[in-house]
């Protein structure tokens, strides 16, 4: 155990001074008191720190305090090339890299002006294994969603099935989790021989387990006690607060950016936006978020499926299909400024690229993550509730720590 | 319908304190406006029946770099019920950033204007809660800045590898 | 069907064996690890934990509080705004204590090592750590291999301090 290269100095107050709190002591009423929850803390999760300003059990102002994993992906990508800051993209949102992979590689190119020329095998693939990664992260967000409430064994289910998710997708790109599998262009490799029959495979595994998913969560009475009315999110204050994603289609807006903006082949997939109804409680609360969440997976299988059949169909595998025909040796787009959005399985995710023509390397990139602006919605609608719920409200947000502070 | 054209007359029936220009060369296509107009214009997009602006996607902080002189700071508007997408950009000077915040507008500017103000010191006027938002409070500097250098020691800690 | 505990000290049995190998056999099947995930590597150390990996298996239940683990698995990007909370956690835990520093980022800062202003490059400038885990992130077998390592390290540690024990032989000497 080397201690001698441990350079860290602690000082008394160091905590106060590198991240004090807003609320000050000397403000408060008799009764009210100050709670720290997190940055580590079960349920939270990630490293988000929440100052909270109790009244017994009541949760009169929620402060949250974010930077705890601010990995600087904005200075990474004003410092590398076009194409190799996609290893960056895929840890914003490290549950569903593929998604967060799509929509940059989309927006590259269409800067690049050779969107129309990208092979439809190509599209295809990138469509089928972006929502592959939507059902997993749909799936780590209603399973720890159902513990942070107390309900153990479907998280262990979804644990299980997530599995199969992550050895296709490593199958395909070698890795399990961040994959660097769609490139500016093309992809990395086209589909390994044989992926598209496991891929149904597992397509007719899971649907008989989303039905036991749903059994035992979804409609589990004391799930729906515990989650029905609570943190109502209201349709007018999720618009202003820029909300997007299944938090704003369950408030009840049918809104979904692969049916606005038509992007990829989305427009020649059939699938519904479910939005939130209200079903056991008023349109917008936690129930309805969840419920939205696992809709969305039921429309992912069959977005699956649809690709599939293309894939072995129309657009099946050739000897001679080479995905990365199309990769440019150099990315130089024109200078402008330009603004992607594309959904993920949080909302919308954009980037704001400037280049100045003259270098490989974007002069400025922003991301705009769906977590960052969704988690900024919780002290409005966290007001007034049992502490309790608070932590149910936190679950439904479906925060990713590593998108919201890059 | 309305085009981008008409959206252009629109803000710069707006502007008061100088002109607005088109930057068609952006995706959304984009207008430049002075940093003085900015509160007037956005509330006129957010309010008026025809244009209806009534999301506030991405606010987007730039420095050009000490020989430029300027930082800008983007905004991109989306209207969900007629689908128009518009840029906002102003341009204020690097020795006094400071522009005006549209968070009585819109709530979602609220934590995108501290981190512009975290990442390039552009001070926000009329935020209800300017603080650093990403670093700790204690950093040094704005890491975003063409200039920045990064400080040597935190905590004792080495920051370069 | 007896176990095999069970065939063999049916009619009562003995284990001769040396209170130090006991004591750190009864620790390295029991060690608690601290949830506590920083970013990515957290996902995996999270499949490490369940169904399909299943770390049970070796002993090991994930605990909430500091005050009840043994292990730290610092499991992602360390940065600095995070640097004072990883020491006061680990300040927290009780004697003795062991940390895995899990994936690229919390070694030496990984990917972000060059450009990563706010990243710590190496979680041991802040703690001390007994178990490095490669990979970015690693995957679970791999966490898993280090837990394994970490048993080991402890099978061979003492408790009683050499020192402590010549002392007293010395004493024991010098009262014949």
């Amino acid at each position: 155990m080397p201690t001698d290269q441990i350079q860290y100095k602690n000082h008394p107050g160091s905590l106060l001074q590198s991240e004090p709190n807003k609320l000050r002591v000397e403000d408060l009423r008799s009764e009210e008191m100050i709670i720290n929850l997190g940055p580590q803390h079960p349920s939270t999760h990630g490293v988000i720190r929440l100052e909270v300003l109790m009244d017994g059990e009541i949760v009169r102002e929620v402060v949250p305090h974010i930077g705890y994993l601010h990995r600087c992906f904005e200075k990474h990508a004003e410092n590398l090339p076009f194409n190799q800051i996609i290893p960056f993209v895929d840890r914003l949102d490290y549950v569903a890299a593929m998604n967060c992979e799509h929509v940059y590689a989309m927006g590259v190119e269409r800067m690049l002006g050779i969107t129309d020329q990208i092979p439809k095998r190509v599209e295809y693939a990138r469509v089928l294994m972006a929502e592959l990664n939507r059902i997993a992260s749909h799936f780590i967000a209603i399973g720890t969603y159902g513990m942070d409430i107390g309900a153990f064994t479907p998280f262990f289910w979804i644990m299980r099935d997530r599995e199969h998710i992550l050895r296709l997708l490593e199958w395909a790109s070698g890795a399990r989790l961040l994959y660097n599998y769609m490139w500016i262009g093309g992809l990395f490799y086209d589909l390994p021989v044989g992926f598209e029959e496991k891929c149904a495979e597992f397509i007719r595994y899971i649907k008989p387990k989303l039905k036991e998913l749903e059994s035992i969560l979804i409609d589990n009475k004391i799930f729906i006690n515990r989650t029905a009315n609570v943190g109502v999110l209201p349709l007018d204050l999720a618009i202003n607060c820029g909300v997007t994603g299944p938090m704003l289609r369950a408030s009840g807006l049918r809104f979904d950016l692969r049916k606005v903006d038509a992007y990829s082949i989305y427009p020649e997939l059939d699938f519904n936006i479910p939005i939130g109804e209200g079903r056991v409680g008023s349109v917008g609360d936690c129930w309805d978020r969840t419920w939205v969440r696992m809709q969305e997976i039921h429309e992912s299988v069959k977005m699956v499926e649809q690709c599939l059949q293309k894939l072995t169909g129309d657009h099946k595998r050739t000897r001679d299909f080479d995905p990365q025909a199309l990769v440019p040796k150099k990315i130089r787009p024109k200078a402008q400024d330009f603004y992607i959005r594309g959904e993920t399985p949080k909302g919308e995710l954009g980037f704001f690229f400037r280049t100045d023509g003259r270098n490989d390397i974007p002069f400025r990139c922003k991301g705009r993550s769906c977590s960052f602006v969704n988690l900024s919605v919780l002290p409005e609608i966290a007001k007034g509730v049992l502490i309790a719920d608070l932590i149910a409200i936190i679950g439904t947000i479906d925060v990713v720590m590593g998108e919201v502070d890059r | 319908m309305l085009t981008f054209d008409d959206l252009l007359v629109f803000v710069q029936k707006h502007c008061s304190h100088g002109e607005a220009v088109a930057d068609v060369n952006a995706t959304p296509k984009a207008v430049k406006l002075p940093a003085a107009d900015l509160l007037n214009v956005c509330h006129a997009l957010h309010q008026d029946p025809s244009t209806y602006f009534d999301s506030l996607s991405c606010v987007t902080g730039i420095d050009n770099g000490p020989e430029a002189g300027t930082m800008e700071v983007a905004y991109n508007l989306y209207s969900i019920p007629f689908g128009y997408h518009l840029m906002l950009k102003v341009a204020v000077p690097r020795e006094k950033p400071e522009v005006d915040s549209v968070t009585g507008i819109w709530k979602a500017a609220n934590w995108h204007e501290r981190e512009v103000f975290d990442m390039f010191g552009i001070v926000v006027k009329g935020h209800p809660d300017l603080r650093r938002i990403l670093m700790p409070a204690d950093w040094e500097g704005h890491p975003l800045r063409k200039d920045y250098k990064q400080q040597e020691y935190y905590r004792n800690i080495k920051v370069e590898y | 069907m007896k176990g095999l505990l069970d065939q063999r000290f049916e009619n009562g049995g003995f284990i001769i064996t040396k209170m130090e190998d006991l004591i750190n056999w009864a620790r390295l099947s029991s060690m608690f690890p601290m949830t506590f995930g920083i970013a990515c590597c957290a996902i995996e150390f999270m499949s490490t934990g369940t169904t399909v990996y299943d770390m049970d298996r070796f002993g090991m239940a994930p605990r909430s509080s500091p005050r009840q683990s043994d292990v730290m698995i610092v499991a992602g990007t360390v940065t600095f705004k995070m640097a004072d909370r990883i020491k006061r956690l680990y300040e927290q835990m009780a004697e003795p204590r062991y940390v895995i520093s899990m994936g690229s980022c919390s070694n030496c800062g990984g990917p972000y090592w060059q450009h990563g202003y706010h990243v710590v490059k190496g979680v041991d400038r802040i703690v001390p750590v007994d178990i490095y885990v490669p990979g970015c992130p690693p995957r679970p077998e791999a966490l898993i291999g280090g837990f394994l390592k970490l048993q080991e390290k402890i099978r061979s540690e003492s408790l009683v301090a050499p020192k402590a024990i010549e002392k007293l032989m010395q004493q024991e000497h010098a009262n014949v």
